[in-house]
């Protein structure tokens, strides 16, 4: 049977341009209007050592990667050793000829060899040795049936800064590749078959896409310490920050990066932090700090397995508790769990009009898998021209020019939302602090005034809960036999797996959460009371969500599938783990 | 000086909480003096503090205060200025918020050259928390953290402000309060990162830094000195002991952190639109292109 659902990882050391060939490859597919999802596993190392890029590839649109390798591109004998297992029957390698590789071996295994002088191509028809890539991806052309003119439409674009004759060098190389694989007869039994008439796709990991979304949300300043894997938002607002008028900041820590972020917001900017689970960790004080003066924050926490250093490139979602609950005392925040890459765009739009209107921290909460990996989405999904900045309860330039009488800037109301001024008005000159305070931001330690402060900061997730929160996704049959429970970055796997179950004779739905702070309650009470068997199925040790449920709903769920090998969830990994729980 | 600002517009009603004596009133009114004198209307500033006795600083008086937490005053004030360089941003924060939990800050702070005045209540002990030795309490300081006599030697900060970068060095005492509103006031004027430490006596935990301590061994220097050289400053800023010299002790003119800021270039972001397109004038087609 000939599939158009593949993967092809491309394995060599560190340093090898493992990253941009497949990214290359990546925008190629989505050119030709197929659906790639490309993946990363790497090191925390800047040069040497096994890595592997992973992309699997459809026709119709896919949320996750999946396991089984149908075709393996092998710069390194370390890659055919690491990976020979994971290859299923009839997938094959493509191997440069001189690699310690015995052909023989790999039939016995059921793996069908392609050697290919990869190097010996690149010497000879481009001149220099790392232009084998492009040989393995002329290679794969020639055995998927992939059409050649997208890859030459890359090889233009990527090389073009290197001047003509490295374009030229690099176009040769891959036709070679092809007319080897042609010319010798090697076939394989998928297809990568152009979509005629397809619409143009974004090539986009989840980090850029919550940057999209914050540049349209109006964010104007950024201030973050370098930690992977949040860190790749931080350098792509940089990039632009020139242009678009944003102001970035690396400043000297953590702990300088979110109180100045705090400064910048208390003046007026829409100011974002962008941090991992460790950076989180030291800004735990600032972040109580904000909820107390009610100034705006938006954080994004892309979290990786810790405690600790922990596994510093890989994905975990063990930072669940802590973002929800760190604190010093009770203050109202919002944790946005995007799970896509259409959510973690939303998010990122999103954030700061909530941080606004609520005036508290919000907090988007994803992960190494999300961050990271890439896919093609329809443009449509990052509707930048769709998003809508709201200020909340921000006095206007004309309001305070009208105001009259003592400006309170903790005002008792009936939302908790109290009228915000931006110092610099005259009509408005306030001061605001970290211990309890009055109305007017004295400080104050009335009992009286301690508690409706308390009940005011508190009504503010109230409000929030009834506006803003966006209800869990529910997707598949009603009268399922199980039902899955997820949140963040698993959403893809867990989607495929229920469209997978019912060929295992397993009914299934799901429900994931995408906004988990404030609780939704209501709805996943239903969704509970509403199922035969229930399953949470998250990346994290001791099953954070499940007990966040619990606490929330008083409701147990009654399965758990927890992940925390550093390594994403796939499908195929939660059909099998839900078949053992029937 | 400005005809319309005068110290009366300063005035607050809540009570200080600070002890009968303690240097902390003669810095809010240092403080509120310079401001006048320099004709700045309370709109216009924003007093950034961290935690203790002279961080309540803000409450005290008729300003924008922003009163933060122990040892991140800088950096919320460097936010500040970062998103709005018209405000002046002042800190008012204590010799342990400034030189030992916050002292990060405070290093990058000078070498980053921001904009903000940061003025240091540097009463070498902790009183907030009832007297426990400070960054820059004198070696054999008895304190209750410290019954045999503090061990480490205090740290300098106008030498370790110097070395990391500062652009503009004071000295005030808290018991001449219109010297301090003149070291205060050219502090503000200066543009970039200027830091006024303060010698401050502690009536309460710290009688071996009294008033008669400070009064036997300062002087001021004169019209003569030149503050712009840096080997001579570097020489005054080390001075300390039987004579410990008041004032502007260096002051040099370098482009600010803010001012070299590409996204600044137009104007405070907090002025600007909050809309992209409109702001940048580059379309969200052209930043989506990026990704196809």
């Amino acid at each position: 049977m000939v599939t158009d659902d593949m993967t092809i990882v491309f394995g060599g050391d560190a340093g090898q341009g493992i990253r941009s060939t497949g990214l290359g490859f990546i925008k190629a597919n989505a050119r030709s209007g197929l659906f790639p999802f490309g993946r990363q596993d790497y090191k925390s190392r800047i040069r040497g050592g096994h890595n592997f890029f992973e992309i699997r590839v459809a026709r119709e649109e896919i949320y996750s990667h999946t396991e089984g390798i149908d075709l393996l591109v092998a710069i390194t004998e370390e890659t055919v050793t690491e990976h020979l297992e994971e290859i299923v029957a009839g997938g094959g390698i493509i191997y440069d000829e001189g690699l310690d590789v015995d052909p023989e071996e790999l039939k016995d295994n059921g793996v069908e060899p392609y050697p290919v002088p990869l190097n010996r191509i690149a010497m000879e028809e481009g001149g220099a040795k790392i232009m084998a890539n492009t040989a393995a991806i002329g290679a794969i052309v020639g055995l998927t049936g992939f059409d050649l003119s997208y890859i030459e439409g890359i090889i233009e674009e990527n090389f073009a800064v290197k001047g003509d004759e490295v374009v030229q060098n690099n176009l040769d190389v891959a036709r070679a590749g092809v007319e080897y694989v042609d010319s010798h007869g090697y076939s394989a039994n998928y297809h990568l078959e152009p979509v005629p008439e397809s619409e143009e796709r974004m090539v986009i990991n989840g980090n850029q896409a919550f940057a999209l979304g914050a540049v349209a949300g109006g964010c104007n300043f950024v201030s973050a310490y370098p930690m992977t894997p949040s860190t790749s938002i931080l350098e792509w607002i940089t990039k632009h920050s020139q242009e678009l008028s944003i102001v970035t900041k690396q400043p000297e820590s953590e702990l300088a990066a979110v109180n100045m972020a705090i400064g910048a917001s208390h003046v007026g900017a829409r100011a974002l932090v962008t941090t991992s689970g460790g950076g989180f960790s030291l800004m735990v004080e600032a972040l109580g700090l904000a909820g107390m003066t009610e100034t705006p924050l938006v954080i994004a926490e892309v979290s990786r397995p810790g405690p600790s250093t922990g596994l510093p490139t890989r994905t975990g979602q063990g930072d669940l508790m802590s973002v929800v609950h760190a604190s010093q005392g009770d203050f109202p925040r919002i944790v946005l769990t995007p799970g896509t890459i259409s959510e973690a765009f939303q998010a990122g739009a999103r954030s700061f009009n909530l941080a606004e209107k609520y005036q508290t921290p919000v907090i988007t909460l994803s992960d190494q898998h999300l961050a990271d990996s890439i896919r093609a989405v329809d443009p449509g999904i990052i509707d930048m021209e769709g998003v809508e900045i709201d200020r909340g309860e921000l006095l206007t330039e004309e309001e305070l020019d009208s105001l009259e009488g003592t400006y309170l800037r903790h005002e008792f109301t009936e939302t908790g939302v109290s009228p915000r001024a931006l110092p610099g008005h005259e009509n408005a000159v306030y001061k605001t602090t970290g211990n309890e305070h009055t109305e007017k931001g004295d400080i104050t330690e009335d009992p009286e005034i301690r508690m409706k402060m308390m009940d005011k900061r508190a009504k503010k997730a109230e409000t929030a809960l009834e506006n803003d929160i966006e209800s869990p996704i529910a997707e598949g049959p009603e009268d399922a036999e199980i039902s899955l429970l997820c949140w963040g970055s698993t959403y893809g796997a867990a989607k495929e797996a229920i469209e997978r179950l019912p060929e295992k004779g397993v009914r299934a739905n799901l429900c994931h959460l995408r906004d988990a702070w404030p609780f939704p309650a209501e709805e996943v009470t239903g969704f509970l009371d509403g199922a035969e068997k229930t399953v949470l199925v998250e990346g994290n040790g001791s099953g954070e969500m499940k007990k966040l449920i619990s606490q929330e709903t008083g409701r147990v769920v009654d399965h758990e599938v927890l992940k925390y090998d550093g390594r994403p969830f796939t499908p195929d990994y939660i059909v099998e783990k839900v078949e053992e729980v029937i | 000086m400005s005809e319309d600002v005068t110290i009366a517009d300063y005035q607050y009603p809540t009570q200080p909480t600070w002890c009968p004596g303690c240097g902390d009133f003669a810095i809010l009114q240092g403080l509120q003096m310079a401001f006048a004198d320099l004709g700045l209307k309370p709109h216009e500033s924003l007093v950034v503090s961290g935690i203790g006795c002279g961080s309540k600083l803000p409450h005290y008086t008729n300003v924008n205060g922003f009163h933060s937490i122990h040892g991140r005053p800088v950096a919320v004030a460097t936010g500040a200025k970062l998103a709005n360089p018209d405000l002046n941003v002042v800190v008012t924060a204590g010799d342990g918020d400034s030189y030992g939990i916050g002292a990060n800050h405070f290093l990058h702070a000078c070498r980053r050259n921001i904009g903000i005045t940061h003025i240091v209540e540097d009463n070498r002990v902790y009183g907030l928390t009832k007297g426990q030795y400070s960054p820059t309490s004198y070696k054999g300081f008895v304190t209750k953290t410290s019954p045999e006599g503090a061990i480490e030697p205090p740290l300098e900060p106008l030498p370790t402000a110097l070395t990391s970068g500062a652009t503009f060095l004071g000295r005030a005492f808290s018991g001449d309060v219109k010297h301090m509103k003149e070291v205060i006031a050219r502090a503000m004027e200066h543009e970039g990162y200027s830091l006024v430490d303060v010698l401050q006596p502690c009536v309460t935990f710290n009688p071996g830094r009294s008033y008669d301590f400070y009064n036997e061994r300062i002087y001021k220097l004169g019209d003569d000195y030149d503050p712009t050289d840096k080997q001579v400053a570097r020489k005054k800023a080390e001075e300390w002991g039987e004579r410990i010299p008041l004032g502007v002790i260096y002051e040099r003119n370098m482009p600010t952190y803010e001012e070299q800021v590409p996204a600044l270039e137009d104007g405070p972001i907090v002025k600007r639109s909050l809309d992209m397109e409109e702001r940048s004038g580059v379309s969200y087609g052209e930043i989506k292109k990026d990704f196809t």
